[in-house]
């Protein structure tokens, strides 16, 4: 009886202690989440997408090496966006084009097409944390975002530059994640990313990612010119350069195909 | 005068193509040089294999021309391999002399052109419109250019190509001076053939390959020259030598793979039927990979496959009851370094093929590869002891333009 009294005490005191808590950690994560839904609300509509990429990759001792690639996209409703990348760059994996059909839930698919072989194979998407082509982005980071991905949770208000960013965690639901959890910074004006840290599977402080010059297109999407991905485990660096952005250019689903990825070049 | 009929054709239809409309071809020009070198580690079993090393030296431009709206592309892939040492290991070929045009769901492929069939990796079975260049390697893997007519239908049940293949190539070997060759030499130029149309034979082949879920599958027909040779040895000028002969065959095929989260399930499956037998052939097993090892960037990714044949000790394959084992090591770096090992043991003879492949970038042009080729056989019966003198350690440095 005694026993149970004491419980019961303990149990009415843990709630009356948690329950604001509890309440500050749903409102967080709802905001969290508003916040997410906005950012992703206002970039949708675009259709299909084409832009070139280029990558610089610094090593430790500041050696660099180029990425070249071409990218198409098409948003897809109700599900993940369709894409192919065409690389260019190193010569010795010119012609070598990726396809890919991303789920907000489960696996992507994805199929490699190898020239040398003429030979398209469908490969594991388990992968996602490791490196695109030997850079700091991995390819969870190049993958388009979707709400279903991640938990959210809001942290506070923070200047960032002239503007006021929400901080936002965000934690993701794949367990083959390479992240406990990723910082963004989201601008107040336009709920443009405009930085996210990640933490790496032990939560250690891994990479920072910065988006620079900011161009709108069609009078709605915000697409970042620059993106630096810094890594500070390895002091390696990786520059994203966006060019010739194109939206809305008639590219279709017949534009996402095994033959599509035979004939990319 | 008759023979410069189809090349006049050839020059009518890509000017007809492009008069349609004021097309303005863009050309991107690329390709590779290649150096290998080979040092083998015990004396030629043969007579005329007097070298113990071998340098070779192959020249592979890529020349590609595409339309404005990118609905025509043209592609020539000329390749030239000069050997120190085997006057049959140096030569020529063009690989790809192709004409696209694409519209839509439907694309249609015509010239000189490459194809490649199936999942497995070991051994590439349902893999059958192009020729293998032999000469080049004993792994199958170079093929010579295929002349073909193809028609691609890309629709919501798959997609459906159409070929028609006028023309077949023979298959290359290693001359009298070559290394990796067996004691009886190749007498490519007394090949005979099942069809009176010889090498002109019109072979036939449709192909529908569809994705559903996690299932990638492919079922094919092919109707035609058979590619793989039957050698029988034969005395010509008072030398012994292997004549080829090159049968008629119908084969359907399947293949199929599932990619489940780390694992790769693969199977391959043919019924070839020519006029002397028919039989059934399957290479079948996993890939599976680990992702990230020991918190690094690296992937380890694990190969099994077992391959057999109907006619056992009988086939003119080497996979008639062969368990292949591998590993694959990606380390995910700026120079993209892998190391590939496998080995091939045969169960009917207690054989074993063993080798390594590593290979980096250096820079941004270059790339070094060092493979190591290893060949245990004991049992008189197996082809493979033709190769018991044959093991090696091979360097090839690629430069890229």
């Amino acid at each position: 009886m005694n026993l149970a009294m004491t419980s019961l005490s303990t149990l009415m005191a843990t709630l009356l202690v948690a329950t604001p808590l509890m309440a500050q950690t749903d409102a967080q994560a709802e905001k969290g989440l508003t916040i997410s839904k906005e950012s992703k609300a206002r970039d949708e509509g675009w259709g299909d997408m084409q832009a070139d990429m280029l990558m610089v990759l610094r090593n430790s001792q500041g050696e660099e090496s180029i990425r070249e690639i071409r990218l198409k996209s098409l948003e897809v409703d109700n599900d993940g966006d369709k894409s192919l990348s065409i690389f260019d760059k190193p010569l010795d994996v010119k012609g070598t084009a990726f396809l890919s059909f991303s789920h907000p839930v489960g696996a992507d698919d994805q199929w490699l097409y190898l020239p040398a072989l003429k030979r398209v194979k469908r490969i594991a998407s388990r992968n996602k944390s490791g490196p695109f082509m030997g850079s700091e982005f991995s390819y969870e980071d190049l993958a388009s975002f979707e709400i279903e991905k991640y938990t959210y949770k809001y942290i506070k208000d923070e200047a960032c530059g002239d503007d006021t960013c929400f901080v936002v965690e965000q934690y993701p639901v794949d367990k083959y994640s390479g992240y406990t959890r990723r910082v963004v910074w989201i601008d107040q004006s336009e709920y443009r990313l405009q930085k996210a840290v990640f933490y790496d599977r032990k939560d250690a402080l891994l990479k920072t990612l910065t988006y620079h010059d900011y161009q709108q297109y069609l009078d709605k999407y915000w697409r970042a010119d620059l993106m630096k991905m810094v890594n500070h485990q390895t002091n390696k660096s990786t520059d994203l350069k966006w060019n010739n952005y194109q939206f809305k250019t008639g590219l279709s689903d017949s534009d996402f195909n095994k033959n599509t990825l035979k004939r990319a070049r | 005068m008759e023979r410069s009929t189809p090349k006049r054709l050839a020059a009518l239809c890509f000017c007809t193509a492009l008069a349609g409309s004021a097309y303005a071809l863009e050309m991107d020009a690329t390709g590779k040089v290649t150096l290998e070198g080979r040092a083998f580690f015990d004396d030629g079993a043969y007579p005329e294999q007097s070298q113990n090393s071998n340098l070779s030296v192959t020249i592979e431009p890529d020349l590609y021309w595409e339309t404005d709206d990118r609905n025509h592309t043209f592609y020539f892939k000329p390749f030239l391999r000069l050997d120190q040492h085997d006057d049959e290991r140096t030569h020529a070929d063009i690989r790809e002399l192709s004409w696209t045009y694409y519209q839509g769901d439907w694309e249609l492929r015509a010239g000189l052109r490459k194809v490649f069939w199936g999942v497995t990796e070991f051994q590439h079975l349902v893999d059958v419109i192009n020729q293998t260049d032999g000469v080049e390697d004993i792994d199958n893997e170079e093929k010579l250019g295929q002349p073909m007519i193809n028609l691609s239908l890309v629709r919501d049940w798959g997609i459906v190509d159409l070929y028609l293949l006028p023309g077949f190539r023979e298959r290359t070997f290693a001359g009298a001076d070559g290394r990796l060759r067996g004691p009886l030499v190749v007498a490519t130029n007394e090949a005979e053939y099942e069809s009176g149309a010889g090498d002109h034979h019109t072979d036939v082949a449709v192909r529908w390959s569809h994705t559903i879920d996690a299932y990638d599958i492919g079922a094919h027909v092919f109707h035609g020259t058979n590619r793989d040779p039957i050698l029988s040895p034969r005395v010509i000028n008072g030398q012994t030598v292997l004549v080829p002969y090159y049968e008629q065959m119908t084969q359907f095929g399947v293949d199929l793979q599932a990619t489940l989260d780390s694992w790769l399930w693969k199977a391959e499956v043919l019924w070839r039927d020519t006029d002397r037998e028919d039989y059934w052939a399957t290479q079948a097993g996993f890939e599976y990979t680990f992702y990230g090892i020991n918190e690094s960037d690296a992937d380890l990714g694990v190969l099994l496959e077992y391959g057999w044949d109907e006619r056992g000790t009988d086939a003119t394959s080497p996979f008639q009851n062969d368990l292949s084992l591998g590993a694959r090591l990606t380390l995910n770096d700026a120079q993209s370094s892998e190391l590939l090992a496998g080995i091939i043991y045969d169960l009917d003879y207690d054989s074993t093929t063993f080798q390594i492949e590593a290979s980096r970038r250096l820079g941004a042009q270059w790339k070094v590869s060092l493979d190591l080729r290893y060949f245990d056989a004991n049992d008189t019966r197996d082809p493979l002891t033709a190769f018991n003198d044959d093991s090696h350690i091979q360097l090839t440095i690629e430069r890229y333009f």
